[in-house]
């Protein structure tokens, strides 16, 4: 193969005077930001999502699992140029202006892949109460808690622990997904491997670089949420996926 | 805000069908080569010969740690110069023909977890039942694992078959003219947005929406036999 | 037809058999029993090598099994095997499983291992549950099928694994009435199990194993008149009060 390899080039200036491995810093540091700030909406409406369909009331149950079914059901890339282009034709003028022209494009990138990813932990939460036995509920009830106390003191805390790795492997594909808001602009990580490869061709070396970067994205959120299971572990319980043999 | 004329869907619908025919053409080829190569890696994976372990795994980790349109672009790249070293001769391959690959490629790495899973749920006994009536490692595999391991594992082969679906609008990143690529160009010639972007993320919600649904109904209707 | 010679295995450095020797001539049936966990299971397994063992060894039809060299399925297929969990093939009709076996391994016709499997299937009286699904079948009635599919090889001898340890109470002589049929058609048969009633009518040895290691290995007359071990009287003398 007639490739010309060249590692050195990751040195080199660029047409806007840094360098070409300032770029890939930055793609990191816009995949991390939109990343975590996309868990943190979808952690926040995926647990709400996930309570509302475990509770007796039909319509929140409804309302809840009409979310998940649209959500889940409507590829990514689509979901954000709804966001992007259609969202703001829908909504009344002044709003769709704004939406346009001052709020800022990383903000509905955020919050596109955060309600795409909600609807993911959602269904996850739901698994984690259901798994949870009746008697948990009844148990808090009876001790005079609100429905609402029984998950914020019982439910809750034990359903978390329990979806933890289901969770974590969410967190993960977040890093993932988020190369998507490329589509739509946001300058991160992926968006600089295309700039890179167009402006230097130099296909191989670049691909190596993301790919590895993409690994140590996921590896360090797998080690973060590994230590949060480790500190969250209740002694004589086994949770968790591996433990039964 | 403007008025909706959705004359742009029927003006354009033959265009936008050529495209979900290639998005699904895509979905058919990477799901039944995918469910093979797969199959194959799973086998590998549990297989006591470490070598062959070791590339099982590291093909799935690296496959399920990269985002799809990074390696939809790396492919689109990387195969030509690889064709090019082969033969010796320069093969346009083109964003189209390459997405075949690439997400057979790529989806093999998902549904080689999703098999190994169904293997590990047939019980062992099963496998010395086949040895004990004389047949071979291969024999055993065919005809009383694999069956029973695909079988229990249908609805998840086919749920992760509806996120491939899905995934196939990706190939946004190479310029192919896939259902959202349809689109996509429409709506850069026509400048009609809001009817395009609906329709298509209706259409998508249609197919997948009901495919899930009969997933679901397979699920209680065919029970995990045993 | 079975020779045991010295034979020890070990899990990691636990050894779960301890130089075990023993034989089965042709149409002997000889009796395995002893406390779960003296290892009467994983011995049988590695007479048609379902387990491996690290030292002894143990010969079958002259055919040394831990060999290498051993065509494993070829020997297999002449020495029938009946589970503790019948493991029939749950994706498969009960003809399809006493079929496939023979048409994939000895190479039978289809038609030819359809016929051998019904009439195998008659006589452990089942005819009529050809056509369903292990799982539509009672547990007795699934043994006895996993024993005409064992049949249907026309093996040389047959291992049975705690044939009826998985069973409800009042399925267990509807199995053990075949066994006992197959012995007294002269069927060399090597059988892991506690049915000391079966033992007494049809056994020729009966074979007490305890923390992996043969203790007892007596004619039947001898074992139940006197055992010699004390732990094989401790044993009889509670699972015959049972």
């Amino acid at each position: 193969m007639n490739y010309h390899w060249d590692w050195m080039f990751f040195f080199q200036e660029t047409d806007d005077g840094l360098k070409y491995y300032d770029w890939i810093l930055s793609g990191l540091g816009w995949t991390t930001f939109v990343s975590l700030a996309s868990l943190a909406v979808a952690l926040i409406l995926g647990s709400v999502l996930g309570v509302m369909r475990t509770t007796p009331k039909r319509w929140l149950v409804g309302l809840g699992d009409a979310y998940v079914d649209v959500f889940r059901n409507v590829p990514l890339i689509v979901q954000l140029f709804m966001w992007f282009f259609v969202v703001p034709e829908l909504v009344p003028e002044n709003i769709g202006l704004w939406m346009k022209q001052d709020l800022p494009y990383f903000v509905i990138a955020i919050v596109g892949l955060g309600l795409y990813t909600a609807a993911r932990i959602a269904e996850q939460v739901k698994a984690g109460i259901n798994s949870l036995s009746r008697g948990q509920r009844f148990a808090g009830l009876a001790l005079g808690f609100t429905e609402w106390q029984t998950y914020r003191y019982v439910r809750l805390p034990m359903a978390y622990r329990i979806v933890l790795p289901a969770l974590t492997s969410e967190a993960m594909n977040i890093f993932k997904n988020s190369a998507v808001t490329y589509a739509v602009g946001i300058l991160e990580l992926y968006f600089q491997y295309k700039q890179i490869i167009e402006k230097t061709s130099q296909v191989l070396e670049i691909t190596i670089v993301v790919t590895l970067c993409y690994f140590v994205l996921a590896f360090v959120m797998n080690r973060i949420l590994a230590f949060v299971e480790a500190r969250t572990r209740v002694p004589g319980l086994i949770v968790g996926t591996k433990g039964s043999k | 805000m403007s008025d909706f004329d959705f004359s742009v869907i029927v003006q354009n619908w033959a265009f936008l069908a050529e495209g979900l025919r290639y998005t699904l053409q895509v979905t058919l080829t990477a799901m039944i080569g995918g469910i093979l190569i797969g199959t194959v890696l799973a086998l590998m994976r549990l297989s006591s010969i470490a070598p062959l372990q070791w590339f099982a795994a590291g093909y799935v980790n690296v496959f399920r740690s990269v985002p799809l349109v990074q390696v939809i672009l790396a492919f689109y790249l990387i195969l030509p110069l690889v064709l090019q070293m082969i033969t010796g001769k320069q093969i346009p391959v083109g964003a189209a023909n390459s997405a075949y690959f690439t997400f057979t490629i790529f989806e093999a790495a998902y549904y080689s977890e999703i098999m190994r899973s169904g293997i590990q749920s047939v019980p062992r006994g099963q496998v010395g039942a086949g040895y004990a009536l004389g047949f071979t490692y291969g024999q055993a595999m065919r005809y009383v694992v694999l069956p029973q391991a695909f079988r229990n594992m249908l609805p998840v082969l086919l749920t992760q078959t509806i996120i491939l679906f899905q995934d196939v609008s990706l190939v946004y990143a190479i310029g192919a003219t896939d259902f959202f690529g349809a689109a996509d160009k429409i709506t850069q010639r026509d400048l009609r947005p809001v009817e395009m972007y609906t329709t298509v993320a209706v259409v998508y919600f249609i197919i997948c929406f009901t495919l899930s649904r009969l997933v679901k109904w397979l699920q209680s209707h065919i029970a995990i036999i045993r | 037809m079975i020779e045991i010679n010295n034979v020890s295995k070990w899990y990691g450095s636990f050894q779960v058999l301890t130089d075990c020797t023993t034989q089965v001539s042709k149409s002997e049936v000889v009796v395995v029993c002893g406390p779960s966990g003296s290892g009467k299971s994983t011995l049988i397994k590695c007479v048609n090598a379902l387990e491996p063992f690290q030292q002894g060894s143990i010969v079958v039809n002259g055919i040394a099994v831990q060999d290498p060299k051993t065509d494993l399925p070829k020997l297999r297929a002449k020495v029938g095997m009946v589970f503790q969990n019948f493991e029939l093939f749950p994706h498969m009709t009960i003809t399809d499983n006493l079929a496939i076996a023979q048409i994939k391994v000895l190479g039978r016709s289809r038609d030819e291992a359809v016929d051998k499997g019904l009439k195998l299937l008659d006589r452990v009286g089942l005819k009529a549950q050809a056509a369903k699904f292990p799982g539509q079948l009672s547990g007795g009635q699934q043994q006895r099928v996993a024993i005409a599919r064992a049949l249907a090889m026309d093996p040389i001898c047959m291992l049975f694994d705690e044939p009826t340890s998985a069973l409800d109470p009042e399925m267990i002589n509807e199995v053990l009435d075949v066994m006992v049929q197959l012995a007294q058609e002269g069927m060399t048969m090597m059988c892991v199990t506690h049915e000391m009633g079966f033992a007494r009518k049809v056994a020729n040895r009966v074979i007490f194993m305890d923390r992996g290691a043969i203790v007892e290995d007596a004619a039947k007359e001898d074992f139940f008149g006197q055992p010699r071990s004390e732990r094989a009287q401790a044993f009889l003398a509670k699972i015959l009060n049972h």
